[in-house]
């Protein structure tokens, strides 16, 4: 602590003894090196850039309400371009590309590991703060200097249809190479560079913090559920990253140093980029899932108030999704050409990981069997979290299957799919975490009842918005279309008049959040009562600024979650 | 790599361009002049050859069979796959019928017990929890059945993959399509046919490829992002040998109604046997992001029996395998000195030729 004196002659009190000194403004926010800061920054960034991404889903779903192209002149004016043929269905793939990147790398990863992660891994574990205090702070703003890259490419040359980058946030190659001149994809991938360096250091900083400094008495398998999913994380992190960064260099260096490690005229394969690609983009998506296993999984015992069943299973279930989320990443590329033993493989392969996922939901089932439950805010989102990701996790075994894919590969019937997994799962995780831990967080109760409010509405409107898109990719619809055959219609109108209902609730979410920070009553230390046994809920809320200055000790004979091998 | 990159584009706006005028200026006539010459070389060379009375005309609308329907029209049938026209086709539907169901049990399944736990185990009903956390046995069983299901799924599974991936017979005709920005490109080696296929402009908006005729103004035309100025006509019955490569960027070769997809990679020539059950029109979408256009460049197949078919061959210039040698030699030349796939250049030669003699 002594040494962040040294750098600005802030406070000669910055190794007091009391532990709720802050600092002052700027230094505090500009500056910090506390976890819980550096988590609220996160939380605070995530929410911003969700504002954002959505805003786009939102302009997506009313272009698409109807066939035609309604609006898309009116946003290319928008954005300060030249209304065409070509500038319009840019802007359309500006939309999606923006829209998938600021969701995946800027929302759902921020929130969940940087925020979450970040508030309560250290409380968790009875931990003073993260292990490299310094190196969280650079992983934030390296997280926000990529946020600005992205916005930034929107703004610059990015092909024959105008500004921005227009290739999809899987950025292929060649499209992304030959075929996008000007800047802005440039700029797109160096956003992934930072965001991704951001995401290692951060990556690093939870293995070394959740290794090294877990309280006395607290072995691994006595950590909390969500510890457990934030360290499977942080591996997958560490090891999926860094094959995207070498992925999108070769992209940076085929764009501007003339190598051809995509492009067939220079003995290059664009099939290699997406095999490096999905290498990352599988894990990724248990990246985005995880934490929300691990979120899910505190929020159930609690509120059923028993400890999770099958603890050990549950733990190992992650770290099985973890290891064989590794070697399945071809499904994302069944359509591209490959050996039929190849195919049969990935097929099989993934398959594998729905029994994992499917241990994990019956664990959960089963922890509520013979519970108490309180339906509470963060309970409501929970079991919403069950039940849709269940059917984003059906429709995933259907995908499985290399020969079904052939049909729906491409299609809307993916797109329902991967948002009733994330749109759904990793989000309903997010505001089940957000409700459940909100007044630990600030002090300050949000009302339960417009929780409740926002979850029904927010769970019929997403449910609206992409079940039909099941229909419409059955029938052949395309992906990143910015317009459809007459056909396609009905579905699409529904769809589009679910956003609404979802855009609604999410009034009420700020509502509620405005409401707890200026009229919200205190909360206590442990505000869930008997059923909340992490070490969060022995703090105050909020918790002081430096806590666990004496180390919690955990008894051998703690009631901890009660998964003792011994005692079962 | 650059240059020669420019001037192929050069060269391929020219002949788009030429092909364009003809076909403003004068599109009908332009057809009765090809019929005028198909039937002259039929008089001279192949004398009394009945196939080759009748000028190729597109399947009307009423032929339709793979296409997206809308819900207004068949509810149900649009909540769910196109029919299936291919042997792999109805085998997947089977499959995928199957694989509704059982996610549809499993989904219920849980909801179910999520509704049961929300009934039986609320604070009301239960106000004392149980502290049981370990149960061997219902945790085997759950680990269990998920693989013995997933082991039910994975047997079809791999059926389907193994048929999909057979390999085409020797005499397989090879249909290589092309993905170009923002069009396909066909070609039938076999016949020596080459042709770009643009999707038709649409009723209303701008003009997103020029020059090409507005959906509709044909009596066949089907609707507008689906329909093409030229369709590809394939034999009905027969083995194809489907390759697929790309220009500059991926493109997918997608038709929903055959159960067929596959990327269309720059550098890569991706191969897979087709075999289309019924005459008819099926529609297909580009469906790999590739750039601008990528939601302008349907796939339009035309499926004929196989007399039908080598008329089309013949409309296009292309030489049908039987038919008089002396035929062949001078439709061989043009394809080969027109080796920008044109929609209309190869049958000017043929005229030419027809006209010499």
């Amino acid at each position: 602590m002594a040494t962040t004196a040294e750098g600005f002659d802030a406070p000669a009190t910055d190794h007091a003894h009391d532990a709720d000194h802050k600092p002052s403004f700027f230094v505090r926010w500009f500056m910090s090196t506390n976890h819980k800061d550096i988590g609220t920054l996160y939380l605070i960034f995530a929410i911003f850039a969700g504002i954002i991404g959505g805003a786009i889903s939102g302009v997506m779903r009313m272009e698409l309400a109807e066939p035609g192209i309604q609006y898309l002149q009116w946003w290319v004016e928008f954005m300060g371009g030249e209304p065409s043929v070509n500038a319009n269905f840019h802007m359309w793939n500006v939309f999606i590309t923006a829209h998938g990147l600021i969701m995946v790398f800027f929302m759902v990863m921020p929130a969940m590991i940087g925020g979450f992660g970040n508030w309560f891994v250290p409380l968790m574990i009875g931990a003073p703060d993260m292990a490299f205090p310094r190196m969280n702070n650079i992983s934030f703003w390296l997280t926000v200097a990529g946020f600005c890259s992205l916005l930034f490419s929107m703004f610059v040359p990015g092909g024959i249809g105008g500004n921005g980058a227009g290739v999809g946030w899987t950025v292929y190659a060649p499209l992304s190479t030959t075929g996008s001149a000007g800047p802005a994809v440039d700029f797109a991938i160096f956003s992934l560079h930072l965001a991704g360096a951001g995401s290692i250091l951060g990556a690093t900083n939870f293995i070394t913090t959740i290794l090294n400094m877990r309280a006395p008495g607290m072995t691994l398998h006595k950590m909390p559920l969500f510890v457990w999913s934030m360290l499977v994380t942080a591996f997958l992190l560490l090891l999926a990253l860094p094959v995207l960064a070498a992925a999108i260099t070769m992209l940076l260096t085929d764009r501007n140093f003339d190598t051809a490690f995509f492009n067939p005229a220079g003995g290059g394969d664009p099939v290699l980029y997406q095999h490096l690609f999905w290498f990352f983009g599988h894990p990724e998506v248990y990246i985005m899932i995880l934490p929300g296993f691990g979120m899910v999984s505190q929020i159930v015992a609690t509120f059923s108030r028993k400890p999770v069943f099958g603890y050990l299973g549950m733990a190992y279930a992650m770290v099985a999704i973890g290891v064989v989320g590794f070697v399945v990443w071809a499904h994302h590329m069944y359509t591209v050409g490959m050996d039929v033993n190849m195919k049969m493989y990935f097929t099989a392969a993934t398959m594998v990981i729905a029994v994992p996922t499917g241990v994990k939901i019956f664990s959960w089932i089963a922890t509520m069997w013979g519970g108490s439950i309180e339906f509470k805010s963060p309970m409501v989102w929970a079991l919403g979290f069950i039940f849709l990701f269940t059917v984003g996790g059906v429709t995933g075994v259907y995908l499985a299957n290399g020969g079904i894919d052939d049909v729906v590969h491409d299609t809307y019937f993916v797109v329902a799919h991967f948002h009733y997994v994330l749109s759904m799962g990793a989000v309903f995780s997010l505001f089940a975490a957000f409700y459940y831990w909100f007044p630990k967080m600030s002090g300050r109760w949000h009302s339960e009842f417009l929780s409740h409010v926002h979850f029904w509405l927010f769970f019929i409107g997403v449910n609206i918005i992409f079940f039909p898109q099941h229909f419409l990719g059955w029938q052949g619809m395309p992906r990143r279309y910015p317009d459809y055959t007459e056909a396609y219609s009905y579905w699409n109108e529904i769809s589009s008049m679910g956003y609404h209902v979802m855009a609604f609730s999410m009034l009420i979410f700020f509502a509620n959040i405005g409401y707890a920070l200026v009229a919200g009553r205190k909360a206590e230390g442990n505000y869930w009562g008997e059923g909340a046994t992490t070490l969060e809920w022995t703090l105050s809320s909020p918790p002081p600024f430096h806590q666990f200055e004496t180390l919690p000790v955990i008894e051998d004979h703690h009631d901890y979650h009660d998964h003792t091998p011994s005692k079962a | 790599m650059t240059l020669g990159r420019s001037l192929k584009r050069a060269y391929t706006l020219l002949i788009l361009s030429l092909s364009m005028g003809v076909l403003a200026l004068m599109p009908s006539s332009a057809a009765a002049q090809d019929e005028a010459a198909t039937t002259e070389v039929a008089a001279t060379e192949t004398a009394g050859d009945a196939a080759t009375d009748g000028l190729y005309t597109p399947l009307g609308q009423d032929m339709v069979k793979g296409i997206p329907v809308s819900a207004e029209d068949d509810f149900y049938g649009s909540m769910n796959v196109q029919p299936q026209f291919s042997d792999v086709g109805e085998y997947a539907n089977g499959f995928h019928v199957a694989l509704i169901w059982i996610m549809a049990i499993i989904s219920v399944f849980v909801l179910g017990l999520i509704f049961w736990v929300v009934v039986r185990y609320n604070k009301r009903a239960n106000p004392t929890p149980s502290k049981t956390t370990h149960n061997t046995f219902i945790e085997v069983v759950w680990t269990l059945v998920p693989v013995l299901i997933l082991i039910g799924i994975a047997l079809p599974s791999i059926s389907l993959l193994a048929m999909q991936y057979e390999d085409p017979p020797e005499d397989a005709i090879t249909v290589k399509a092309t993905g170009a920005q923002w069009n396909w490109q066909y070609s039938l080696p076999d016949y020596g046919v080459e042709f770009t296929s643009n999707m038709l402009n649409l009723k209303e908006g701008p003009e997103i490829n020029p020059g090409i005729r507005q959906v509709g103004s044909e009596a066949w035309d089907g609707p507008g992002q689906l329909e093409v100025d030229n369709r590809l006509v394939l034999p009905v019955g027969k083995p194809l040998r489907i390759q697929t490569t790309a220009q500059v960027v991926i493109h997918s070769f997608a038709v929903p109604a055959l159960w067929f997809k596959l990327d269309a990679v720059p550098g890569r020539l991706n191969e897979r046997m087709l075999t289309i059950n019924e005459p008819g029109i099926y529609y297909g979408q580009c469906s790999e992001l590739c750039g601008v256009k990528h939601g302008y460049m349907p796939i339009a197949i035309e499926a004929l029996p196989m007399d039908k078919f080598e008329d089309w061959v013949r409309s296009k210039g292309g030489t049908v395998p039987g038919d008089a040698p002396a035929e062949e030699a001078p439709s061989d030349d043009a394809a080969d000195a027109d080796a920008a796939a044109e929609t209309e250049a190869p049958t000017e030669p043929a005229a030419d030729a027809a006209a010499a003699e």
